[in-house]
């Protein structure tokens, strides 16, 4: 199978040089050449279908435990779970290259196939951008000594097993939506040097690159938050965003993205902000593969990252290629993008839009910066010079806050140019429940600053949202005489587009007001003997009292645990008991397998969670070290994840007359004068 | 003053406070990274140069960590190869902490010439990948 594997592989590079080659030139010949358009189409088909060959040929080498195979010894073993032995194919480096080259194989052809016949000036250029992708990846495998199918000289008896930090469901899903979200960034970048190349510079592209932008904006939105639920329930330090660079990295295109989906709007009412959208899109990819640099190259420490490796330089010259490449071609174009339209007023939606794209872009800038630091530090200075989570969150958090405002301020001001009973009737209601919020939270004690604002900042954009759908629902009431509910459905199913961002909003604001609570995380550290008790007092005013049960230890599937119970009172009402543990992995034979890891106890409600993380047990006795955290509105991250996934897949959900659809894409509004 | 005029004045202000918190977030939160060696280098040239605030990324000495769990202290030598700092550090060391790993060390050099350290910081190869069998 491991043949078939390496073949599948080569097979599907041909198939990729091909395609590139065929599709640049089927698509810049003049007179056209639709045979080798066709041809490049249906080299990206094959590829696909390659790729899928040496998928299937490396999880068959998984489950039948051939450890004679590197790739399946380095990364499995036979006690593991089927559930892991199956992630197992995107766990490592090589593995995880050849997933990143099939899903993108398998997103490119889906957008070969499904773009409409109206757009098909871009195609031929498209197969040849995801073409030269894919192949680029595969090269990597190929002739970066990181084929998977790569036997040893002997057979182990048995493999290394998984990393147990990687035993976790979060991680199953995890790393998979984060790598969709990158790959499926390519698309939409793939549609824009179409557009590029093929000078078909009108509203034509965005309207085919519409949905891949929201896929992979939904993608990375769901995979940057499971990413921070595995790192709070797994990594055991008590919190979910360590500004790590790994972490960033993730965060970075998701910014420039969201940037997009908001500056786009302009672009599709007023034609303008051509440019600057462009450079958004190309933007987005790069730091995409950037990201995807930083994760394997090992050049910026980060406790993620994959074992520093030759295959960082393949990304770093890739990276550089495809950059100077790309905004070569954008530089050449620049003349076909002017404004069809100027900015008429500063208080007007356009206006709004352009600040918060800039703060988007300053705070990826400032992101981009800090974690680059180290190396830029060291460039100029000579000495590294480090900066850590203080820096990020000094600057981003009025940043953010900035932006928290907008996103009330935005759908409230008209296009154009908005008049003073207009700004009158729009914000009377959401200021005053901003206001009354943070009086409210001030007179309740609070005095954290920025906390503070947080919540009244997200008072005033639920005030907009709820404002907003009270407005359409009662405006459908009286001109369709619908019920109230019904009103309300038919507005979001009609709109979705529209009413489906504000449930984003909505997301977003929880997520703002989740953060805001970190603000008040209060930590402990005790060291008990079994009887004794330690206490920890929560920002809401009542005190926890944790007792020591004592502690026991046994041997589970694949591991050995030691486990620590604690009781649990809140202000002398039992709670119940929580259980933290050490797992020592073990192989087949018994042997131990990586440093031990922690299982975190964790006792939530909609308030606050208890994490209780045992440190070690004093040799030979029970007495044993542990580290109490209280973790305000926790859940509210979780719930405010799911909440924007939802309005994501809202807007993004298939269906709506092509009419109005055309009517939307097209400069709709610069013919309807908006009231 | 016309919009466009407007505009590129909150422009400014934007961008000018992005670059004002940066900076100053640098200045006030920015840390030396350092080797064992180059913070000897550093302590020659400068000798005030203790109680500073620093990173300091090193391998562990085998054979001189000292743990005790009961005061929750843990006692260890690190070194580049040349220069060599005992290190002091309270608290929960990491899952991947062990007497040969590289770690990384968040505190601050005292005149008695022990790393008195916030943090410590274990960077096995990495996270994703095996340990290599010895």
């Amino acid at each position: 199978m491991t043949l078939l594997g390496t073949l599948a592989l080569w097979l599907a590079f041909l198939l990729g040089v091909w395609g590139a080659l065929a599709g640049f030139m089927g698509g810049l010949a003049t007179p056209p050449r639709p045979d080798l358009a066709r041809s490049a189409r249906h080299a990206v088909f094959a590829m696909c279908g390659a790729l899928l060959v040496a998928v299937v040929s490396l999880e068959w080498a998984l489950f039948q435990h051939d450890f004679n195979v590197e790739y399946v010894a380095a990364y499995t073993s036979r006690n593991l779970p089927i559930f892991y032995t199956w992630s197992a194919l995107y766990a490592g480096q090589k593995g995880s290259l050849l997933f990143w080259a099939t899903v993108l194989s398998v997103f490119g052809s889906l957008a070969l196939a499904l773009t409409s016949r109206r757009h098909r000036h871009l195609l031929p250029h498209v197969a040849g951008v995801v073409s030269v992708v894919a192949a680029f990846f595969i090269s990597v495998m190929l002739f970066g000594h990181a084929n998977p199918f790569q036997r040893l000289p002997y057979t182990p008896l048995d493999g290394s097993g998984l990393n147990p930090q990687l035993q976790n469901p979060g991680m199953v899903f995890h790393p998979p939506m984060l790598y969709l979200g990158y790959i499926s960034i390519t698309i939409p970048f793939a549609f824009a040097l179409a557009a590029l190349l093929s000078k078909r510079l009108d509203a034509d592209w965005l309207v085919a690159i519409r949905k891949w932008t929201l896929l992979s904006w939904l993608f990375l939105s769901i995979g940057i938050c499971l990413g921070m639920w595995w790192a709070y329930v797994e990594l055991g330090w008590g919190g979910y965003w360590a500004w790590d660079p790994v972490e960033n990295a993730s965060l970075l295109p998701w910014l420039t993205m969201t940037a997009f989906l908001h500056s786009v709007m302009i672009q599709e009412k007023r034609g303008m902000l051509k440019k600057w959208n462009l450079a958004l899109i190309i933007g987005s990819w790069l730091l995409s593969i950037f990201g995807t640099f930083i994760t394997r190259s090992g050049v910026i420490s980060s406790v993620h990252s994959f074992t520093q490796s030759s295959v960082g330089y393949f990304f770093l010259a890739f990276l550089i290629v495809a950059g100077v490449s790309s905004f070569a071609l954008y530089a050449t174009r620049l003349p076909l993008l002017e404004a069809e339209a100027r900015l008429e007023s500063m208080v007007s939606r356009e206006a709004s839009f352009l600040f918060n794209n800039l703060l988007f872009i300053g705070i990826a800038f400032s992101v981009l910066w800090g974690t680059l630091f180290p190396i830029l530090s060291e460039l100029v200075q000579g000495t590294k010079v480090t900066v850590g989570p203080p820096f990020f969150n000094q600057v981003n958090i009025p940043l953010g806050l900035a932006l928290l405002g907008l996103t009330g301020i935005g759908p409230l001001i008209a296009w154009r140019r908005a008049s003073l009973p207009n700004l009158q009737r729009q914000f009377a209601v959401p200021v005053t429940v901003g206001v009354f919020t943070g009086l409210v939270l001030l007179v309740a004690g609070i005095r954290d600053f920025y906390a503070l604002m947080a919540m009244a900042l997200g008072g005033f954009v639920m005030g907009t949202v709820v404002q907003e759908f009270a407005r359409g629902t009662g405006a459908r009431h009286r001109q369709y005489g619908e019920g109230y509910a019904l009103a309300l459905g038919r507005l979001l199913a009609r709109n979705r587009r529209r009413y489906g961002g504000y449930i984003v909003h909505t997301g977003i604001v929880i997520l703002f007001v989740a953060f805001a609570g970190m603000a008040f995380k209060t930590e402990t550290e005790a060291t008990l003997k079994p009887g004794e008790s330690a206490s920890i007092r929560s920002p809401y005013g009542w005190t926890y009292r944790l007792t020591h049960l004592g502690i026991s230890q046994y041997d589970a599937l694949n591991r050995q645990v030691t486990a620590a119970t604690l009781d649990v009172t809140r202000d002398g009402t039992p709670l119940g008991v929580l259980t933290t543990e050490k797992r020592q992995h073990v192989d087949a034979l018994g042997r131990p397998t990586f440093q031990p890891s922690t299982e975190v106890g964790i006792r939530s409600d909609l308030r606050e969670d208890l994490y209780v993380v045992l440190g070690g047990v004093v040799n030979g006795t029970e007495q044993a070290v542990f580290r109490f955290t209280i973790n305000p509105l926790v859940w509210w991250v979780w719930y405010g994840g799911m909440i924007v996934a939802l309005g994501g897949l809202i807007v993004m959900w298939p269906g709506g007359s092509p009419a109005v659809k055309r009517a939307q894409a097209g400069y709709a509004v610069r013919l309807v004068e908006e009231k | 003053m016309n919009a466009g005029t407007k505009f590129a004045i909150g422009a400014v202000l934007i961008v000018g406070s992005v670059g004002y918190l940066m900076a100053s977030g640098v200045k006030q939160t920015g840390q030396y990274f350092l080797t064992p060696t180059e913070l000897t280098q550093k302590i020659a040239v400068d000798p005030s140069f203790y109680n500073v605030g620093m990173k300091v990324g090193a391998r562990v000495v085998p054979g001189t960590v000292s743990k005790d769990v009961a005061s929750q202290t843990l006692r260890f030598q690190v070194t580049d190869g040349s220069a060599r700092y005992p290190v002091v550090f309270h608290g929960l060391p990491p899952d991947t902490f062990n007497d040969s790993v590289e770690v990384v060390v968040e505190g601050r050099l005292q005149n008695d010439g022990v790393i008195y350290a916030t943090s410590v910081l274990a960077k096995c190869g990495s996270r994703y990948e095996a340990v290599p069998k010895a």
